[in-house]
């Protein structure tokens, strides 16, 4: 077992424009791909590389966040040796919510005194990937790095909104822009850093102590100069999901059998909370094309191009086309659906007619009924 | 330890020697069953939702399948600090050891196990069949009744009614009559191979039939009658849901197929009564432009490019492109490829049926079946299990 590297999972502040999406949980949790989360995706590459020990730093709208993860046993990281830690914040000031992540860290520095490992990769959760952190913390050492970000080379976020970096003839990271500069470079930030754990500290302390709280922007964005800031180029796939549009996008690439073998099973399984619905049912008038589904749906309709999670129901007659449907929503019969992202137990009655663009999909809340 | 009302000891020792190939390595409560659950997963969750947190698994062959799948109990609900799953093999004694012979024997063997729970009643049932049933209802007909033993029952059709232990009732449902497997059935009331007992009474005729040297040591054999004869209250209880032992192929196949039916008669998908198993963790099904599906049940993991109709498809399976799939029940990881033909088929465990190959025919009513993991080929090898 590998105590070397710890996890963090950095949910302070994370920059999201999803709407509806987040109304009423964190990004973290908004579901993705027919039966994940979208934490789920890092923290299980995480657990594939061999961290055990990782700690989640909670903010706000964090029910659905500990509903999700339970004790930590459907990532494994339920044991004596190992570790799921959600923090949310520990103040009983709200005025501190506003405060910056480095806060946040400080807050919580015993957790890091008290974990031997001598690593950090801290992460954030928008990033939809299959990332083993082993050969990035190889080539750490290797380069005698301070900081290593892993990164992506990307010609269309598919309007996912990143960081994006330039890097000079050796891979060290030498200008780094926030989400929307104009920085002309291909490079885009996943927004997972590792470096030494008394690194971090250090950051965490100085920077601190000069009034500045934000980790990225201020401790290291700031230190480019001073320290050895190396890219780690990851070549699998990487959906940046903080945007509706980004949303939309990346699950309708997904249909793509590749593209999806690649993100749920390269280089390991991803991993999410599981749970007890029977198979999927297909009905004798069902038609389903080019589609992920769930288990525990039961189709009596058409489904072209979409993506199905856990217990939809599909009325006779109905039509789905380029569609996310999320858990237990139920689609009437007849009813016509093109481009829309229907959040969990949405009903849409009999006969509906709705369509949205690809640039704007129609949105349903969660529980609405249209 | 705390003291329990009631305990279930569940029978998964069975060998399934109808089953064929599909018991050649694993018991026959370990073997696959409607897509995403395995045979004992029905008892079980009988057992979760019945309230029963203390649950006896008598083993014997090929456990190892079975111990992985049960784990600890948890997903049952029978990870418990008091109670919950224990796994009991046969095992040595200070006076030698022996294999459990017999469904009474293997009791016997554990009455220490049982006694530490100190429990009134002690419900045996099986790992053999698919039903959903509240043994806490038939708890309280025992004790309505004021019964010793309560048998649990079902009517069955006449002509099948030969195939089990038949009983006949009196005043209040008590049983004056218990055949097993008779010739000549006088009533159509089969017996399920469930049974309350008060502990004591139970304890009383186990330690009575082991000395018995030409007891064969079962429940409905031994047990039941010798009861009968000694005078013990029995008392039927009937019961009116789907119940279908798939200790054969062809009964395999066809409670499979009850769960597509229009209107299945066991529910899956009702809430209340959810069927719990180890759920694997597999990407979502993934459903290819060329794929047709139809009255099927899908589970997550499958790659379906070609054309399902009236079967069940477990986790992993995949459906090569051109390939038409027909009443078939196809379990885990089984690898069809392109352009194969399966009709009425069960295709077990990790099986690979390769690219135009053809199983089973158009027409025929025979279930072919497929052994897990092995490389299917061409006519002579292909091995067929007929009707029984």
């Amino acid at each position: 077992m590998n105590h070397s590297i710890m996890g963090v999972i950095n949910l302070i502040h994370e920059p999201e424009e999803m709407e509806r999406l987040t109304a009423v949980r964190c990004a973290a949790t908004v579901p993705f791909g027919a039966r994940y989360r979208l934490i789920d995706f890092v923290l299980s590459g995480m657990v594939n590389s061999g961290v055990s020990k990782v700690a989640v730093f909670a903010h706000t709208k964090y029910r659905s966040l500990m509903d999700h993860l339970e004790s930590g046993r459907h990532w494994d990281l339920h044991h004596r040796q190992s570790g799921l830690f959600v923090l949310p914040p520990a103040t009983g000031d709200i005025r501190e919510l506003s405060r910056g992540d480095l806060y946040y860290f400080y807050q919580n520095r015993d957790y890091f005194d008290r974990t031997s490992s001598e690593y950090v990769i801290i992460s954030r959760s928008h990033m939809v990937c299959n990332v083993d952190l082993q050969p990035a913390l190889a080539a750490h050492k290797e380069r005698g790095a301070d900081i290593t970000v892993v990164c992506k080379r990307m010609t269309d976020t598919m309007g996912g909104a990143a960081r994006k970096v330039r890097l000079d003839g050796n891979g060290r990271i030498v200008a780094m822009q926030d989400h929307y500069g104009r920085m002309d470079s291909e490079i885009v930030s996943m927004e997972m850093y590792l470096m030494r754990k008394d690194l971090l500290l250090e950051l965490v302390e100085t920077s601190l102590a000069q009034g500045e709280d934000h980790l990225v922007r201020h401790a290291i964005m700031s230190r480019l100069r001073q320290l050895n800031v190396q890219a780690h180029m990851y070549d699998g796939y990487l959906g940046i999901v903080n945007t509706v549009e980004s949303y939309f996008r990346n699950h309708m690439k997904l249909l793509n059998a590749e593209a999806q073998h690649e993100l749920f099973s390269r280089p390991g399984p991803i991993f999410t909370k599981l749970k007890d619905e029977p198979p999927s049912r297909y009905l004798d008038n069902a038609r389903v094309v080019n589609s992920l589904v769930a288990d525990g749906c039961v189709i009596e309709g058409t489904v072209e191009d979409s993506v199905l999670f856990r217990g939809v129901k599909i009325g006779k007659g109905a039509v789905v086309r380029n569609s996310i449907v999320m858990q237990n929503s139920v689609i009437g019969e007849q009813a016509y659906l093109e481009r829309c992202i229907l959040d969990k137990d949405v009903r849409i009655a009999s006969g509906r007619d709705i369509r949205g663009t690809e640039g704007a999909p129609f949105m349903a809340a969660k529980r609405k009924v249209v | 330890m705390a003291r329990k009302e009631m305990i279930a000891m569940l029978l998964a020792g069975g060998e399934g020697k109808r089953l064929g190939v599909l018991t050649t390595d694993l018991a026959k409560p370990a073997v696959h069953f409607g897509g995403k659950y395995r045979i004992i997963d029905f008892a079980l969750s009988n057992c979760a939702h019945s309230g029963i947190d203390t649950v006896g698994v008598l083993t014997q062959y090929q456990p190892l399948v079975l111990n992985r799948y049960l784990g600890i109990g948890s997903p049952w609900g029978l990870d418990r600090q008091d109670g919950g799953m224990s796994i009991l093999p046969p095992h040595m004694k200070p006076k030698g050891g022996a294999w459990y012979e017999g469904t009474a024997n293997a009791i016997y063997q554990n009455m220490d196990f049982i006694d530490s729970y100190d429990p009134e009643y002690v419900l045996i049932i099986s790992g053999d069949h698919i039903y959903k049933m509240d043994y806490g209802q038939m708890l309280a007909a025992h004790k309505r009744t004021e019964a010793d033993v309560t048998v649990a029952g079902i009517e069955v059709p006449w002509k099948e009614a030969s195939r089990f232990g038949i009983m006949r009732t009196g005043e209040e449902g008590r049983i004056t009559d218990f055949e097993e497997k008779p010739k000549l059935p006088s009533n159509n009331l089969a017996s399920m191979g469930i049974y309350i007992f008060a502990w004591p009474v139970l304890r009383q005729f186990l330690i009575r039939d082991e000395g018995n040297r030409v007891s064969s040591h079962d429940f409905g054999k031994d047990v039941i009658p010798a009861m009968l004869n000694g005078g013990v209250k029995l008392c039927a209880y009937a019961f009116h849901g789907y119940w279908k032992d798939v200790g054969t192929i062809d009964s395999l196949w066809e409670a499979n197929m009850d769960l597509i039916a229009e209107r299945p008669p066991l529910d899956l998908f009702s809430r209340d009564w959810r069927i719990y198993s180890v759920n694997p963790n597999r990407p979502p099904q993934l459903i290819a432009p060329q794929a047709k599906i139809s009255s099927s049940l899908v589970t997550e993991g499958c790659v379906i490019e070609g054309e399902v109709s009236r079967s069940v498809l477990s986790s992993g399976v995949h459906i090569g492109l051109d390939s038409i799939v027909v009443e078939s029940v196809v379990m885990p990881n089984a690898k069809i490829g392109r352009g194969a033909r399966l009709y009425r088929a069960i295709i077990g465990e990790g099986a690979a049926v390769g690219d135009g190959e053809q199983i089973g025919r158009e027409g025929d009513e025979t279930i072919t079946v497929v052994a897990s993991g092995e490389r299917n080929n061409w006519g002579p090898e292909l091995k067929e299990v007929k009707n029984l």
